[in-house]
């Protein structure tokens, strides 16, 4: 076994890789660029190595850096977690020709399935059901239309080297088919380099579900199972779980017989991911193969009861699987949560910013995977994934149940989040359905993020969490009006019960919750049910629970009469401003004072995430003052001009 | 008798209704409640008792004495808040536009006599359209007696103003002698000449809300202290203000029973300091994690915002915090920041409250604007209230100290009692740079020279330890720890005594 060995990454992979190592008693190097000089990983290893400044392409992506610093720390083999380098066969080329192991499969078999055409080609080879399409490259548009026809709408237009969602377009008929190629090929090449499409047949709400497959160097190949991560966003997994809701043991047995066949035509020696879509038959198509650890592995884990980084590790040292397929069982469900710093009420922007709190959950199966602390940064130069979040539980209603929960015991404060969406997801009645697809979020959320227009179940949790923090910052009053999001609700106390105006039953609820804690655990009729909550002026506490955010104001019965009996104020008139729709850098302002300006026309750069968001004119219109500079750092809705 | 019960209840009833239904009607509409409702939202229920109920006005010209309203435009007495007494004058609109009138006047001399008997705050919501002209200079001495008492009670009890309407000409005067004045947005303003005169003098076009709105006030002019979104929200959180302060001079704010620890840990802070020396963070996270349970009453949040003051708790007992804030303009000192502090600084010394400053300050800022405003004299204000203050004095110095700037923050050689530095503190004359350019003019031509004497003057200055070695600071300090250190220099210093030597009065540069 390695002695010491280097995780070419950061965050929390490179901290679960570590959690194993240490376990298995084996020395960690850390690699971290100038950014992430106080970073969790960097903390946690054993020894760290500075590799370069902040911009990935300068320090994480640079092989020959991270081949030095395994020359210089003695580290054997080099894990390395998953982005970055994990799945370039040149790096792990290179660590060989140093004597370094690469903790993962052979550079063979990461270039075999890093392309698109030609892993499907293999695939289909090996006997792999693939999706109707054509896998060859298409020259142009026509050739394109000619070929669609061919499958029949709707398709799938792909990029041969793309990922992340990134030069993908469907196309129902051969208008969207002309313009979808073009875009998928202009996107394809700027973003990588690259502009090969291919054509398939596109299946319509489709699932996304994944066999986990593990391979050693002696031949022995099994799969642990499959994901379901069908709950995405943009292509980005937010939702993952194990097993899926979806499968019978019949397909799922026919999936994990083709994964295994698939990752023994390469030869693969390590952990890897075979991913499907699966339609509504029960007809699965093999996607692509990541030759590498998921992001989602801990769903996988927790059912399997093993860990897979020890085994990439005991695999890399030449150790032999320790278990055939027979002996694999599967033990309850799991599901994992992806905690981003980004705004779901405003279109899922990135965000940026200091952890002023965070408070991860504990308790009876939660597990929480997680490169960060209170008080470290979230920048723009990486991921913006906080944590996440996995739930185990002996059943998939009880696992729901404890990632609510947990979901509700998770708070973070200094920056925009989507923990109260991931808690409107698992609350949904279509999720524990199991109703799943890759459309899921596009179908349930199709104006955004926002909260429930009614009055729903977790809103008379609010309204007696807000009345027994009003009882522990105020006075004893027995009746109190609570203005939720305005909206007025009479909530009366009586002998330790909480009534509220709704019609329903009395509640009896105490909490031990003490002004300044972010978590108000409700004790309530024999169950339990945890807000988060912060204080703000005038008796107004921000409260979230179930994926519902709101605002509570705590009132006396008169006081919220005499409020109410006023004129509602019109909110001020910003149709004139343009304000800033995330914080970022305003790089540049295109128009000038006095300027005509037509609907449509840039005005302003504003650059967060280093990407440039171009801010344009809704109306036509003069501007009348420009009121930030180029060069500033804009906080969110900053007013940056005024029209006249 | 019964006779006599009844013409009670009917005067009273008269007094209650103010200028009538139609009145009460037109108030509303403008998004104000009455006197009264007011004092209802104020006070603790059923704690108001009214004094002067059945006072009238004794002007005979024009016509007003057919027109009497038992109680003259203004409702006072006393009540309590949480169970602290305060004397309250509330004047209503709905009478006489809430015209001051000598009897009005009177109305509300005899409630701050009492206050002052007594040591017990006097809060007046003001809503008044100005003295009351039929009744000439009986009205305008009515204000001056106000105004002297407004004087004499400065420093004895504390004097809160919430304006809530019109508050115009003299009228202004009584409100910016009090120690703090709340607006409410949209339906109150300030000023000593209203647009109409505006534009008959200077010809500038201005609206009454632009001119002295509560945004104005709480934005550019520093008049006022803090705007409320409306009537209700403004008592409520005048409510929560009056918690934090002592009734009098005679008296410290009532410590209350604090459920958070005052030995709470806070590892965060140890990384609230950025690596980067130029990088701001905001000083507003190290007090909301260090006092108790996050509860700052922040004053003057949207003026000066380069300089934090505000009231907090720690360990259960009022404290006023000054602080440095890095994420406006580098947290330097200017004209307004200086006068904002200063003022609240004196504040805290009038009424035994000890004062916290946190300090990262890179100097004063330089220009122009800033030396024709007359900053000389301004920054002095702010030297001149911490040099002169006697209350219990904390400092923790979290990053720049430089120059003239650190000396003022509340340093030890202004009888700071505890000072104390986080690591990660550079107290200097300059930042290193600059100071190189002055001290090694000779090899400006030589970048590697003035880089290597650079890195050599950080390595000797950009460090809390020179000023430690000679006492300066008393200690350097875990960030983490900072609550409890805190925490254990105020309890030492609770009993403190110290006295400047007697005196008519300062001669604080105004």
């Amino acid at each position: 076994m390695f002695k010491k060995i280097l995780i070419a990454n950061r965050g929390e992979i490179a901290c679960r890789v570590m959690r194993t190592a240490r376990r298995m008693g084996i020395a960690t190097v850390a690699v971290y660029s100038e950014a992430d000089a106080d970073a969790l990983h960097v903390r946690e290893a054993d020894e760290a190595v500075m590799i370069g400044p902040a911009a990935a392409t300068e320090s994480y992506l640079r092989a020959d850096r991270i081949v030095e610093a395994c020359k210089a720390t003695g580290a054997e083999a080099v894990h390395p977690g998953y982005g970055f380098l994990s799945e370039r066969p040149q790096f792990a080329t290179a660590l060989a020709e140093s004597g370094i192991v690469f903790i993962g499969p052979g550079p063979a078999a990461i270039a075999a399935m890093g392309d698109k055409i030609e892993s499907k080609k293999l695939a289909h080879a090996a006997g792999v059901s693939t999706v109707p399409g054509h896998l060859g490259i298409i020259a142009d548009a026509d050739k394109a239309r000619d070929i669609a026809r061919l499958i029949g709408y709707p398709v799938m237009i792909k990029a041969s080297a793309g990922g992340g969602g990134k030069g993908m377009r469907i196309a129902h008929d051969d208008a969207e088919l002309r313009d979808g190629f073009r875009a998928a090929a202009g996107e394809a090449k700027s973003s990588f380099g690259d502009d090969r499409i291919f054509l398939e047949k596109y299946i319509e709400r489709p699932r996304h579900i994944e066999i986990q497959v593990l391979g050693d160097t002696h031949g022995n190949i099994v799969h642990l199972g499959e994901r379901e991560c069908s709950i995405q966003r943009r292509h980005q997994k937010v939702i993952e779980e194990a097993p899926s809701p979806f499968l019978d043991e019949a397909t799922r047995a026919a999936m994990g017989a083709e994964a295994v066949a698939l990752a023994k035509a390469v030869d693969y020696c390590s952990a890897g991911t075979v991913e499907f879509i699966v339609d509504r038959n029960k007809n699965f198509y093999f996607l692509e193969m990541n030759t590498r650890l998921q992001v989602e592995h801990p769903v996988t884990e927790m059912v399997a009861g093993l860990d897979l980084v020890e085994w990439m590790i005991r695999i890399a040292a030449g150790e032999k699987l320790g278990f055939a397929q027979a002996d694999i069982r599967r033990r309850g469900w799991a599901i994992e949560a992806r905690v981003y710093a980004e705004d779901p009420e405003r279109g899922f922007l990135p965000a940026v910013g200091r952890l002023v709190r965070y408070r991860p959950p504990a308790g009876d199966g939660v597990r929480v995977d997680s490169g960060v602390y209170e008080g470290a940064e979230i920048t723009l130069y990486y991921d913006p994934m906080i944590a996440k979040l996995a739930v185990g539980g002996g059943d998939r209603g009880m696992a729901i149940d404890r990632l609510k929960d947990a979901l509700d015991g998770f708070f973070v404060s200094g920056l925009r989040h989507n923990i109260a969406f991931l808690s409107a997801i698992a609350g949904s009645e279509r999720f524990r359905a199991g109703d799943l697809s890759t459309d899921f979020i596009a179908e349930e959320f199709p104006g955004g993020f926002a909260p429930p227009a009614s009055f729903t179940a977790a809103d008379r949790i609010l309204l007696i969490a807000a009345a027994i923090a009003d009882a522990a910052t105020g006075t004893g009053a027995a009746d109190r009006v609570v203005l939720l999001d305005g909206a007025p609700h009479r909530v009366s106390w009586r002998e330790g019960a909480y009534t509220i105006d709704d019609g329903g039953d009395a509640v009896c609820a105490a909490s031990d919750w003490r002004p300044g804690q972010n978590l108000l655990r409700l004790r309530l009729d024999g169950r339990t049910a945890t807000v988060q909550i912060e204080a703000l002026p005038a008796r107004t506490f921000r409260l979230a629970h179930g994926g519902v955010v709101r605002r509570a104001q705590v009132l006396s019965p008169r006081a919220a009469e005499l409020l109410l009996a006023m004129p509602a104020k019109k909110p001020a008139d910003t149709s004139r401003l343009v304000l800033s729709p995330m914080p970022g850098l305003l790089t540049s302002i295109i128009v000038g004072e006095g300027q005509e300006v037509k609907a449509g026309e840039p005005l302003a750069i504003v650059e967060a995430m280093k990407m440039e968001n171009v801010l344009r004119a809704e109306r036509d219109g003069r501007v009348a003052k420009l009121c930030a500079h180029n060069g500033d750092s804009l906080t969110v809705d900053q007013v940056i001009l005024e029209f006249e | 008798m019964n006779d006599i019960l009844h013409r009670l209840e009917e005067k009273r009833a008269a007094a209650r209704a103010g200028g009538g239904r139609r009145r009460i009607e037109a108030q509303h509409k403008r998004g104000k409640l009455t006197a009264r409702e007011r004092l209802e939202i104020l006070l603790d229920p059923g704690s108001f008792e009214e004094w002067d109920m059945f006072v009238e006005h004794r002007s005979h010209d024009f016509g007003i004495d057919e027109q009497k309203i038992p109680g003259d435009g203004v409702v006072t007495g006393y009540g309590t808040i949480n169970g602290r007494l305060v004397f309250v004058f509330s004047q209503d609109f709905t009478v006489f536009g809430g015209s001051l009138s000598e009897a009005h006047a009177e109305k509300i001399c005899k409630v701050m006599d009492q206050a002052m008997n007594v040591g017990a705050p006097v809060i007046g919501l003001n809503d008044s359209g100005g003295a009351r002209i039929q009744e000439g200079v009986a009205s305008l001495a009515g204000y001056a007696e106000v105004f002297e008492r407004n004087v004499l009670a400065s420093g004895v009890i504390p004097q809160v103003s919430l304006i809530m309407g019109p508050c115009a000409g003299g009228a202004v005067y009584s409100p910016a002698m009090t120690d703090f004045i709340f607006m409410v947005k949209d339906s109150s303003y300030m000023f000593v000449t209203g647009p109409e005169v505006v534009k008959t003098v200077t010809h500038e076009t201005v609206t009454q809300e632009e001119l002295g709105g509560a945004v104005t006030h709480t934005t550019r002019s520093g008049v006022a202290d803090l705007a409320f979104e409306n009537d209700v929200e403004a008592l409520l959180e005048l409510r929560r203000f009056v918690d934090f302060l002592p009734s009098s001079n005679r008296a410290a704010a009532p410590p209350q029973q604090c459920r958070d620890p005052a030995d709470r840990a806070e590892p965060s802070l140890d990384t609230l300091i950025p690596a980067n020396p130029n990088k701001p963070y905001d000083m507003k996270e190290l007090i909301e994690k260090i006092v108790d349970y996050g509860d700052f009453f922040e004053i003057q949040s949207n003026f000066a915002r380069n300089i934090l003051v505000g009231f907090a708790r720690m360990a259960g007992t009022t404290i006023g915090i000054v602080a440095n804030q890095p994420m406006v303009l580098a947290g330097c000192l200017d004209i307004d920041s200086a006068r904002k502090a200063a003022r609240f600084v004196r504040f805290c010394d009038c009424f035994n409250i000890p004062i916290v400053t946190f300090v990262d300050v890179p100097g004063f800022l330089p220009g122009t604007a800033q030396e024709y405003g007359g900053i000389i004299k301004h920054g002095a204000k702010l030297l001149f209230a911490f040099a002169e203050a006697t209350v219990p004095k904390v400092t923790l110095i979290t990053r720049k100290a430089y120059g003239g700037a650190y000396d003022v923050m509340s340093s030890k050689h202004l009888r700071g009692d505890v000072n104390y530095a986080w690591p990660s503190a550079e107290i200097a004359v300059m930042g290193p740079k600059g100071a190189v350019e002055i001290i090694f003019r000779a090899d400006l031509g030589d970048a590697a020279a003035i880089e290597a004497r650079t890195e050599e003057y950080r390595e000797k200055f950009a460090n809390p330890f020179v000023a430690a070695s000679r006492g300066f600071i008393d200690d350097v300090i875990q960030p983490a720890t900072t609550r409890q250190r805190l925490c254990r220099a105020l309890a030492m210093l609770r009993d403190k005594r110290l006295a400047n030597p007697w005196k008519k009065h300062d001669n604080i540069p105004l």
